[in-house]
């Protein structure tokens, strides 16, 4: 990993920003993380998600508070190449005449001359860039050819291409499979190892404690912020998601013949579980995720 | 039979007009084609409809003024423009919507004007161009726009092609995303602009568009079409330029009905997304 002068912090520091018809979509909000982290950011659509990336990518200026990233104001800090993003599927348009090798160069930009043109450091960065997400055969498929899994294996490529030290990544487990899901989290993991700071907006509630050593509860302002151990709790998840969150809990009389009292709580955002306890089935109503627990 | 084809050739290439029609078709065709890349890919045709359509009342308007007519058809067209962000900006109502108020109000206001007025310009010439009246001194003008057009689209390419595909990464990485934003609706009107004389304010709308979007269906890659726009519209240009001269046709919708054609052939038989290959295939 290159050496750099910063060390890649994110502060929000009591933020408040209203569009220009005048909705407010977040306010008050307070955070702050330090390197090697992987946050969650966890919220109902229209919690401020995006609203929140928007502002750390200085799309827009809260009109109270103020976004610092490694210490400085937003725009210092993105003319200095430390932030990078990866964009929710439904954003990207797949059919762009642009090949995976193009995608991941662009990372390369910020290091480029003014022409763009790459030179051997570039190139290699791509190579090993696309080695480690293991797209490197097919670097030269039409972005649109790819399953959901690589798809998002490519915009990876393109953030570490870049040696993004802050990365923004939004809905990153959407159209995954379950073992690309298990990749990309080894893979931020290690980025994590290495020192970069990650925010992640995820509806996958259920692998948060898997990898995000932090996490943020949004809802229209931070609810609730810190490692995930304290943070991530049944309680401030319904805090979160209010009448949004499907709650399941299956009590004893429904799990066993015996007199044993303990429940079975299964919680969930937009994946359906089904819950499998012993050899008896009990179904949610939509279930459809294979999610196997045990009491 | 061969010298037949170039006797065909030469014959309109005797007379100087056809000589600067020839050479303002390619011009323009060119510009065009490497920009409309850019707009199918942004998704901006509408805004080169309306930014052409919206340089009316500048050119009315510089002719009062009595200064050059591409001045006040540059600043009417990105004036345009500029409206259209700023009421998007500050109202609710999606951008075709006002797009479709503000440059049809600005073509009216300029009908109206000219009708006040009653230049010495033909309404004809500035909606449909009058490629065969090109003088010397318009081939200048334009071929300096499409040059440092085409000079600066080529160099910024890639900085242009990562704003329409991923704005959010661009100003993540410190692009100037304001400032390409900007650079591109500049080059959009400065490309109308320069081809107002071949073509006029109607039919560039379509020599904007066709190119990019016939290589688009060709093309996985964006070196790829620009090549494939490019060609396509000087070899639509040159093709244009010799049939109107025997069909005796207007010129400029000569050209563009050449493009059309190729788009419909794209259409239907392009190795990937074509119709009919799509058909064979299932």
């Amino acid at each position: 990993m290159a050496d750099y002068k910063f060390n890649p912090t994110l502060k929000v520091d009591d933020i408040t920003v209203t569009y220009n018809n005048g909705h407010t979509a977040i306010h008050d909000a307070s955070f702050e993380l330090e390197a090697g982290t992987i946050c969650a950011l966890v919220g109902v659509n229209g919690s401020g998600k995006s609203t929140l990336f928007k502002s750390i990518m200085g799309f827009i200026k809260p009109i109270k508070g103020a976004v610092t990233l490694s210490g400085m104001a937003v725009n210092a800090a993105l003319k200095l190449n430390i932030v990078s993003y990866v964009p929710q599927a439904e954003d990207v348009d797949w059919n762009f005449p642009v090949l995976v090798e193009d995608v991941v160069m662009m990372g390369r930009y910020g290091h480029m001359n003014f022409l763009r043109i790459p030179n051997k450091k570039d190139k290699a960065m791509v190579a090993e860039a696309l080695e480690k997400v293991g797209m490197t055969e097919f670097s030269q498929r039409q972005i649109g050819e790819l399953s959901g899994g690589q798809k998002k294996r490519v915009f990876l490529a393109r953030s570490i291409a870049q040696e993004g030290q802050i990365i923004l990544l939004d809905e990153p487990f959407t159209g995954v499979d379950v073992k690309t899901e298990l990749a990309i989290m080894e893979l931020l993991k290690e980025m994590r190892d290495e020192g970069r700071l990650m925010l992640v907006a995820t509806h996958n509630l259920g692998s948060i404690p898997d990898f995000c050593d932090h996490t943020v509860l949004l809802n229209r302002t931070v609810l609730a912020a810190g490692a995930t151990a304290d943070v991530f709790t049944p309680k401030n998840l319904e805090k979160t998601f209010g009448g949004v969150l499907r709650h399941f809990t299956l009590g004893g009389d429904d799990l066993h013949d015996d007199d044993d009292a303990r429940s079975l709580s299964v919680i969930t955002d937009d994946e359906r579980p089904l819950v499998i306890y012993g050899k008896e089935t009990k179904k949610s109503k939509h279930a459809t995720s294979d999610k196997d627990e045990e009491a | 039979m061969m010298a037949e084809f170039f006797e065909y050739l030469i014959e309109p290439m005797q007379y100087a007009f056809m000589q600067r029609a020839l050479l303002m078709a390619v011009l323009v065709g060119l510009v065009c084609a490497i920009f409309s890349c850019f707009l199918v890919l942004k998704g901006w045709s509408l805004m080169g409809d309306a930014v052409s359509h919206a340089v009316l009342p500048g050119i009315v308007i510089a002719y009062i003024l009595a200064i050059p007519l591409s001045i006040g058809a540059f600043v009417a067209g990105l004036f345009c423009a500029v409206a259209t962000g700023y009421v998007k900006e500050n109202s609710r109502l999606k951008e075709d919507s006002i797009m479709g108020i503000i440059f049809s109000g600005m073509f009216a206001l300029g009908l109206v004007i000219y009708l006040k007025v009653q230049p010495e310009i033909h309404l004809d010439h500035i909606l449909f161009g009058n490629i065969l009246g090109v003088q010397a001194a318009d081939l200048w003008e334009t071929g300096i726009i499409c040059i440092g057009t085409l000079l600066l689209i080529i160099l910024r390419r890639h900085d242009l092609l990562l704003y329409c595909f991923d704005q959010a990464y661009a100003r993540a990485i410190g692009l100037p995303v304001k400032l390409i934003h900007y650079t591109l609706l500049v080059m959009l009107s400065l490309t109308i602009v320069a081809s107002l004389k071949a073509v006029g304010v109607i039919l560039v709308i379509a020599m904007l568009i066709a190119p990019g979007a016939i290589a688009y269906l060709l093309s996985n890659r964006f070196s790829s079409m620009l090549i494939i726009a490019s060609s396509v519209a000087v070899g639509s240009s040159i093709a244009g330029v010799f049939i109107s001269f025997y069909l005796d046709a207007d010129t400029g919708a000569t050209i563009i009905l050449t493009q059309t054609i190729i788009f419909i052939i794209t259409f239907l038989f392009a190795p990937k997304s074509g119709i009919l290959r799509n058909k064979t295939a299932i």
